[in-house]
């Protein structure tokens, strides 16, 4: 077919090697079989036109997402690099939060977020395993999955509202770690539940059938078999989890976290600040708005650094993961 | 001994279907709390004052507890987004999948999923202090908080969703068809518009019904950048009060058991119902149009 090939191809080769082949095999019939009039070097030449044309489009709605990543994170970066001292990650916001720096909130975010993972990780597990390795599909497991799906779904607001309603003031912890970690974990639930089917779902069958055929019992499977080959899928999912958890502010708003507290919490009934609230509540409600703008963007670069740090290390982490399993 | 592992076996399997139950049971618990706190509001306030009044003044005396300005700023906020959002995922998706190399692949893909775990109040931060001056300047316009702006920040937080279901959804589709396609002459364009498109649209349906299922729930974006007033909007430089804006702003002052607390939570109940609605769509669509190989053309 090479052989048979005779325009010239320098321009063609931008598309992929895929569309240079198929090109060259258009050419040549055009140019060797009589009887096939599928496409003049016009029209050939004006769709030609027309794919570059719009794969520059399909390219340039990519390069938006990455522009837009680099525009937020550079803009913040430049704006409140100046704000990250030492002083500003191991001190507490002083003078009406003008001054000073975030240590409360950097714990509080911390104890959300793994409260939240402790909650979710365990119940988020034990429901993958059941979907995954006992469940046949049917009414059961199609309604199991509506149910995760639907929750995934559900306004952080409303999470924020339920937590409210439900642990803080029915179960009556108040406003505090516990509350807002509950909430938050609820929410990161089919997350986890998400990550770790993926995690069973590539364990490979003959793993699970050369343990039963030596005579373990299904629960034994999983628990020595199935269980320690899909951990390191799962601590990816809990590390995304965990990630989430951090970042959201409207599940914890009427939850766990409050304006200003300068003290560490000491029990899980304590209420505590948090990052994303500590950005909101300094960027809208603040005493002196403009004044701390400096402390909000370092707050932000913190919170940023933080929530990414996490997921590039699951990126990764996974991707390491998959090419092993390849 | 065999008897006590099966027991052992038996008692494990039920234990973990009560476990993976616990997704419906709070999903459950949400719906009843929102009711239990959110229905004594239709004693003050009829369904139908409260979905159509126009007015939402909820601490003057007497109070207006109508939430229409809310939910046409939701709808509106969210449609704008999309308008935004759909074509730019999509065609991400699609590039990821069918024009991309593996590397640039390998670089891309991290970049949406970081995109996405990029928490809200930043994006809503950024919106603030930076798009909004930027805004202001450029349209000549008294507030560069308000629905454009909200729109905007908003796209950029449902892109992610659109672009990787999207994208599962294209790469899903065989091979073969693609093949077929090129065989016949077709360009990689024409392959691509005339043939992956519709065989994955069922899955890109899904991918966009959900994307704007997140625009719609999401808080702290419209509730930074929105502008906050509890109006209908004119034009698309009005500030707008979206459901969960109203809903994250007036918790704090509202006083628990009041009948401002309560109206808030039933705003969450319609809230909730359009995003379960979305859901329910996208699940019938995912399920009733499975791609089922070349069978879905």
């Amino acid at each position: 077919m090479n052989s048979l090939f005779v325009g010239p191809s320098s321009h063609r080769n931008e598309n992929g090697a895929m569309a240079t082949t198929q090109e060259r095999q258009v050419e040549s019939m055009s140019r060797t079989d009589p009887s096939f009039h599928g496409v003049s070097p016009t029209y050939d030449r004006i769709r030609k036109i027309k794919q570059n044309f719009f794969f520059f489009l399909f390219r340039a709605a990519a390069a938006i997402n990455g522009i837009a990543l680099l525009v937020i994170i550079y803009f913040m970066v430049v704006n409140g690099w100046r704000a990250i001292t030492w002083e500003f990650l191991t001190q507490p916001p002083m003078q009406s939060m003008t001054k000073g720096g975030i240590l409360p909130c950097i714990v509080g975010t911390f104890a959300l977020s793994f409260g939240a993972i402790i909650v979710a990780l365990p119940i988020g597990i034990a429901s993958a395993i059941y979907l995954t390795e006992y469940a046949r599909p049917g009414k059961v497991v199609r309604l199991i999955r509506l149910g995760i799906n639907n929750l995934a779904g559900v306004p952080s607001v409303v999470f924020g509202l339920f937590g409210l309603a439900f642990f803080v003031v029915i179960l009556n912890m108040g406003v505090s770690i516990a509350a807002g970690a509950l909430t938050l974990g609820a929410m990161s639930l089919p997350v986890i539940i998400g990550a770790t089917e993926e995690a069973l779902k590539s364990v490979p069958d003959t793993y699970r059938e050369a343990s039963l055929g030596l005579g373990a019992t299904k629960w034994q499977t999983i628990w020595r078999v199935v269980l320690p080959s899909a951990m390191p899928g799962i601590l990816t999912g809990a590390i995304l989890g965990i990630s989430r958890a951090a970042g959201e502010t409207a599940p914890i708003m009427f939850t766990g976290a409050v304006f200003f507290t300068p003290k560490l919490p000491t029990s899980i009934f304590n209420e505590v600040m948090a990052l994303p609230y500590h950005i909101y509540v300094l960027a809208t409600a603040g005493t002196q708005i403009e004044k701390t703008r400096h402390l909000q963007y370092g707050t932000a670069i913190v919170l940023i650094a933080l929530v990414l740090g996490m997921n590039l290390v699951a990126i990764v982490w996974r991707s390491r993961l998959r090419k092993r399993l390849k | 001994m065999a008897n006590r592992r099966q027991t052992t076996e038996k008692s494990m399997q039920t234990m973990f279907f009560i476990i993976a139950t616990a997704s419906i049971t709070i999903l459950f618990l949400i719906m009843l709390f929102l009711f239990k706190e959110g229905l004594p509001i239709f004693k003050t306030v009829s369904v139908k004052d409260f979905i159509f009044g126009k007015y939402w003044y909820p601490t003057s005396d007497p109070a207006d507890f109508g939430i229409f300005p809310l939910i046409v700023a939701s709808l509106v906020v969210t449609g704008l987004s999309g308008m935004i959002a759909i074509p730019l995922g999509v065609m991400t998706a699609i590039y990821l999948s069918e024009i991309a190399s593996y590397r640039v692949g390998e670089i891309v893909k991290p970049i949406v999923e970081l995109l996405a775990a990029l928490p809200s109040v930043v994006i809503g931060f950024f919106g603030m202090v930076l798009v909004a001056p930027f805004l202001q300047k450029v349209f000549d316009i008294p507030t560069g908080l308000n629905m454009f702006n909200a729109s905007l920040m908003l796209a950029f937080m449902s892109i992610p969703t659109i672009c990787s279901i999207s994208e599962d959804a294209i790469h899903s589709v065989p091979g073969a068809l693609r093949e077929a396609s090129v065989a016949l002459g077709a360009t990689q364009l024409q392959t691509i518009v005339r043939v992956v498109v519709p065989a994955s649209l069922s899955g890109i349906s899904t991918a966009v019904i959900l994307g704007l299922s997140r625009a719609v729930g999401e808080t702290m974006v419209v509730l930074m950048v929105a502008g906050g007033a509890a109006m209908l909007p004119t034009s698309i430089f009005d500030p707008v009060r979206p459901m969960p804006a109203s809903i994250a702003a007036e918790m704090a002052e509202a006083p628990v058991g009041g009948e401002h607390y309560y109206a808030l939570f039933a705003t969450g109940i319609v809230l909730f119902v359009f995003t379960l609605l979305f859901n329910i769509v996208a699940d019938y669509i995912a399920h009733r149009f499975t791609q089922v190989g070349e069978a879905s053309l």
